[in-house]
């Protein structure tokens, strides 16, 4: 009997959860249908079965040549992402296994520079780099984005690395392991999840960010988050074609961003929700 | 000795990152700083004078000042008010045994991977385009008229459009302080009879309260900087209607090229933040011992 009764709660319960799933979900899903749909089809009313024409993904290609953005946005995620970690592994790495008296206050201050709105240093950046030729260049994004980023990767590895276990080192030390075999053999293999999910959630902030995208690139080294905003413009307002460029931008980081959920939690908390 | 090696070591490898911060914090926020004192005008950059403390009693008595302040509160606290509460629900309705739980999971977190201008363009064209949207649809199916969104409600369009952006986040959070809330304590309030919204107040609720407050303090550091989404739906209008700070100073550098307003409007965003920033770093330091 109460069997009967726990298992209609949950027919009940499970419903509910997919209709409210289902709502959040649709302004994706029905982008990914109107991506398939032809022009005329996209504005003549609601309609949920699309006619699978696969023209809008090529009117983006050729005639908006997406591939240029497209790669910019890689190279700029990827980039900024990478010399970020390489940064900030030494640093977390120094603050989780030799913490002195200031590490706190240093982590405390590296959070606080992120604390500062972008907004209020688009004057200086913007007159730099249109002083230094960095305007409209993946390597001034690059730079951008790593330091605006960096804070974030310093905390998460920290964090990953505090839960390395001192006693490990210990023990390696007693059986006579050097420095080398100490990074190479014992510590390296502990901190490789943690360096990945970092990876993860940085490459995902750097592919969506839309402040410094926008603001310092024009067409050369304009990243989807750019491109996109672009279509803005009354001249770009094709149902379809928007949809399936949508479609492109979004698509790589939804399938990254599904598999770094926890991840998510603990970067962009800092730590303090686990 | 080799504790000794081991500490200059130590300091070597922290160096990098803290001299790379030192200097993307230090020379910005002082060139912003010094340019918010100068009468300075990319127009005509050769009448460059020192302007004392005009710019900001420009940017004050700017009518379009008080009401982009006016606004980024209200999109803030609107955004806040939807996805804590919201996610709140969201969070307990995930939690409770469904079927396809992890499916449900992947859908509801989906729009955090948006980047703004996609998120925005898929709202004002696909949902409240007042011709061709999902919402003109609803609206046409039940023989009402079409709302055109972003001309008669500019602020409130944006607030739903960065809400559901942010839904997701605030959700996966609660979820996960949800999830390590003790099973057995709930089990036993539930056997003495305490009714549902009993056990939410006194047992769920104080539970969350460390994440909630998480996700107000972190959201609202995200909210303020608020920017795409305005860009690529209003443009800040109609008027200032749905202008934030952010988007002003934005105008003012790069639509005015006013470099001292900018700049001066960029110092009050400094200090908005930082009163917010204040609470955050006393939030995370707790639990950094």
């Amino acid at each position: 009997m109460a069997r009967a009764v726990s298992r209609n709660a949950k027919i009940g319960w499970t419903i509910a959860a997919w209709s409210v799933a289902l709502i959040i979900f649709f302004p994706i899903l029905y982008t990914i249908i109107t991506s398939l749909k032809t022009e005329q089809e996209a504005i003549s009313g609601f309609n949920l079965i699309p006619s699978f024409s696969l023209s809008s993904y090529e009117a983006v290609q050729s005639q908006n040549n997406y591939w240029r953005p497209f790669s910019n946005s890689v190279v700029i995620a990827v980039g900024s992402t990478l010399l970020a970690l390489i940064v900030a592994i030494p640093a977390a790495w120094a603050m989780a296994f030799s913490p002195t008296k200031r590490t706190k206050d240093i982590l405390m201050w590296m959070l606080s520079t992120k604390m500062m709105p972008a907004v209020a240093v688009l004057v200086p950046i913007y007159l730099i780099f249109l002083r230094t030729g960095l305007m409209d260049t993946r390597t001034g994004l690059v730079i951008v984005l790593m330091l605006m980023n960096l804070p974030i990767v310093v905390w998460m590895l920290y964090t990953y690395f505090r839960e390395i276990p001192g006693e490990i080192l210990e023990a390696a030390r007693m059986d006579g392991a050097s420095l080398r075999d100490e990074i190479l053999y014992v510590l390296t293999p502990m901190a490789v999840p943690g360096i990945a999910s970092t990876l993860l959630l940085n490459i995902i902030l750097a592919w969506n960010e839309a402040f410094w995208t926008i603001q310092l690139t024009t067409t050369n080294a304009a990243p989807l988050s750019a491109f996109i905003a672009s279509f803005s413009s009354p001249q770009g307002l094709f149902w379809a074609k928007l949809s399936a460029a949508s479609t492109m931008a979004i698509a790589p980081i939804l399938i990254l961003g599904w598999f770094s959920q926890k991840q998510l939690v603990r970067g962009l908390t800092f730590g303090a929700v686990k | 000795m080799a504790t000794r090696q081991t500490a200059s070591l130590a300091r070597l490898m922290r160096a990098p990152a803290i001299i790379l911060l030192l200097i993307w914090m230090v020379i910005p926020l002082g060139m912003t700083l010094y340019y918010s004192f100068l009468n300075y005008n990319l127009l005509n950059p050769s009448v460059t004078s020192w302007a004392g403390w005009f710019n900001y009693q420009y940017f004050y008595t700017d009518p379009a000042f008080l009401e982009s302040i006016w606004n980024t509160i209200v999109l803030v606290l609107g955004v806040l008010l939807i996805t804590v509460c919201g996610g709140i629900g969201i969070a307990m309705l995930i939690d409770k045994p469904i079927f396809g739980q992890g499916i449900v999971r992947i859908l509801v977190i989906s729009p955090f991977f948006v980047m703004p201008p996609v998120a925005a363009l898929i709202w004002k064209n696909m949902i409240m385009h007042p011709s061709y949207g999902v919402f003109a649809d609803i609206a046409k199916f039940f023989g009402a008229s079409p709302v055109d969104w972003f001309a008669q409600f500019p602020l409130l369009s944006i607030i739903i459009i960065v809400a559901w952006q942010w839904l997701p986040f605030a959700t996966l959070i609660l979820l996960t302080a949800l999830q390590s809330l003790d099973g057995e304590q709930m089990e036993a309030a539930e056997m003495d009879g305490a009714p549902a919204i009993s056990r939410f107040i006194h047992l769920v609720l104080p539970h969350m309260a460390r994440a909630i407050t998480v996700v107000i303090l972190i959201q609202t550091i995200f909210l303020l900087g608020i920017y795409a989404e305005i860009l690529v739906t209003t443009n800040g209008g109609p008027g200032f209607a749905s202008t934030n700070l952010t988007f002003l100073i934005y105008r003012a550098a790069r639509l005015n090229f006013d470099i001292g307003g900018a700049a001066a409007g960029g110092i009050i965003a400094v200090i908005l933040a930082n009163i917010v920033a204040i609470f955050l770093m006393r939030a995370v330091g707790r639990n950094l011992d």
